[in-house]
């Protein structure tokens, strides 16, 4: 059983397919990072997920169970949304009331987002980060198997976005799974174990970091170039070996990097450089999301 | 559902709006059915006259507004509990937090019930202590109406209230909001509802006889056969007391029911 299982989830506003036939599974225990651009329909898929917008076709089901049945499913969706007479503490009780829950966990999740101290305060007095750390907090109430977080680093700044990865690293060593959505690749892209892309409401692609990165590449620049990209052809084969620039982008292992310099210097080349490059994930992003 | 209505009390008593109505039916309740006929005892129409406002007269003087006026305050206070969840966008929080949305519905209509009662109940305290004094002062005999009489007032007066303010609930979840539904309801309530009383229904039998079926006409009609004034806007004996009881009880139902129905269906966005 997957804690999220998508089948041709598809959401449609009139003419406008915001969501088209999307299949995606997160496994247990794992941080997902649901990436898009703007509009790609991430939000709109996260809300189908939690059953407060019906799909217009496909299923969903959240740890096993239909969507709507959220027991032991915490969220964010599209930035926090709460009272603004009463306090950050009264919302966070007020919430907890609804769930079940007893009312010194809201204690303890304002310290998991450091809003202990500005707790008696009212909503309508916070900041937009403390707003969004608040709807974070909201999300961990009931400390969730399954925690669903729409952008949850809107607004905050650079301390604050760190101490959220921070955060949502130990929820998942903690044994949580996550979802995280994000335009911002660098973002997910040091905390996800897998990602999904979503561009125009399809989901691209789906595939652990690394393997989306495409393994590291080897960037070797040499003079001549022309003669060094035809030894590199014959030795590794036509399409492994790209020309940029002044140098080469060679898909081969990093540790046959010495042998690759033996031998164009053999040929008589002159190698000036030789390293690893990896490939952004946000490079492949922006490949992915501009095509069609 | 316990919990979500425990929940939903908090948010309407921690809200200072609730109570800002709650002093302004209050004022406005004291204002015309005591003070205006007390001062104006003596003036040129007086045949309200002070006798108007002793205790005798105390389940109709508490009553008379909701038809109207009171009701008015009542389908805001209705707007404001269910719209205001659209309005600061906190469906999808209350939601997420794993309540059913028809346990979070019940549990806002039982806190709003309770509210209303509050409201329909402190118009009956404040009314008494100003008859009482207004009697005192002017050395009457103070005859209170009987026990059973002033519980029939009290629940006239909530049926009427909880129908509005679930006519404001209503609208707020089909319009998704809080300014278009107190627009339309207080538009309907004091503009639309009078006009067909006033200016329609004489001239048409149809609409004379189509608005025994509307809902202010019933509460009027409710109220009158409690002992309301008939000078009170929206107070006049349409129907029977018993016809009129269960039109406006139906409208509540129905109101309620259309309610949920709709927040059921649709989508949180
Ligand atoms: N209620 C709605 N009615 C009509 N169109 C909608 C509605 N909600 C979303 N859409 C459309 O669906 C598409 C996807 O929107 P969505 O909010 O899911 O994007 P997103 O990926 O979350 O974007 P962002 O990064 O800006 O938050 C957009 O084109 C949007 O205009
Ligand atoms: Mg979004």
């Amino acid at each position: 059983m997957f804690p999220v299982e998508t089948r041709e989830l598809t959401k449609r506003y009139g003419e406008h397919l915001a969501v088209d036939r999307v299949s995606l599974t997160v496994k247990s225990g794992e941080i997902y990072g649901f990436l898009g651009p703007n509009g790609a329909g991430k939000t709109t898929t996260l809300r189908m997920l939690l059953g407060l917008i019906r799909p217009t076709s496909g299923t969903v089901r959240m740890l096993g169970q239909a969507p709507g049945r959220l027991g032991e499913i915490g969220a964010l969706i599209e930035g926090p949304a709460f009272y603004p007479y009463l306090s950050g503490r009264e919302n966070l009780r007020v919430l907890a009331r609804y769930a079940g829950i007893p009312a010194r966990r809201v204690e303890i999740v304002l310290e998991m987002v450091d809003l202990a101290e500005r707790g008696k305060d009212r909503y309508g007095t916070y900041s937009l980060g403390m707003k969004q750390r608040l709807g974070v907090a909201a999300a961990l109430l009931k400390d969730p198997r399954l925690l669903i977080l729409d952008e949850p680093t809107n607004g905050l700044d650079p301390a604050g976005m760190a101490d959220m990865r921070a955060l949502i690293r130990r929820l998942g060593a903690a044994g949580s799974t996550v979802v995280i959505s994000s335009h911002l690749l660098g973002e997910v892209q040091q905390i996800c174990d897998r990602v999904g892309v979503i561009s125009q409401g399809r989901l691209t692609i789906e595939s652990t970091a690394a393997d989306l990165r495409g393994g590291a590449r080897l960037r070797v620049v040499a003079d001549p170039i022309d003669a060094a990209a035809a030894r590199a052809r014959a030795l590794l084969g036509e399409d492994r070996v790209r020309v940029d620039g002044a140098g080469l982008d060679l898909d081969v292992p990093h540790d046959r990097a010495a042998w690759i310099n033996a031998e164009l210097v053999d040929a008589g080349i002159a190698v000036s450089e030789l390293g690893v490059r990896e490939r952004e994930l946000e490079d492949v992003f922006l490949e992915m999301t501009h095509v069609g | 559902m316990w919990a979500s209505t425990l929940a939903e009390l908090t948010k309407l008593v921690r809200r200072p709006a609730n109570w800002l109505l709650l002093a302004v039916a209050l004022a406005l309740s004291l204002t015309f059915t005591y003070l205006v006929p007390y001062a104006g005892a003596d003036g040129p129409t007086a045949d309200r006259g002070v006798a108007s406002t002793f205790p005798d007269h105390l389940v109709g003087n508490s009553i008379g507004g909701w038809p109207v006026f009171a009701g008015a305050i009542a389908l805001i206070l209705g707007v404001l509990a269910a719209g205001g969840e659209y309005g600061w966008g906190t469906w999808k929080t209350v939601l997420t937090q794993g309540p059913s949305r028809l346990s979070v519905y019940t549990g806002k209509l039982a806190a709003i019930g309770l509210a209303i009662l509050v409201m329909v109940v402190t118009l009956f305290a404040a009314g008494a202590v100003t008859s009482a004094t207004i009697a005192a002062a002017e050395g009457a005999a103070m005859r209170w109406p009987s026990a059973g009489d002033l519980a029939v007032g009290v629940g006239a007066g909530w049926l009427i209230a909880m129908m509005w303010a679930m006519l404001g609930v209503v609208l707020a979840v089909g319009l998704r909001g809080v300014a278009m539904p107190i627009g339309l309801g207080l538009v309907w309530l004091m503009a639309v509802q009078n006009l067909l009383t006033a200016v329609a229904a004489p001239l048409l039998d149809w609409v004379a006889e189509a608005q025994k079926g509307l809902p202010g006409p019933n509460a009027g009609s409710l109220v009158a056969a409690l002992g309301s004034s008939p000078q009170t806007p929206g107070v006049a004996e349409l129907v029977g007391s018993g016809q009129a009881a269960a039109v406006v009880a139906a409208y509540l139902v129905v109101f309620g029911l259309f309610g949920g129905l709709m927040l059921r269906r649709r989508d949180i966005l």
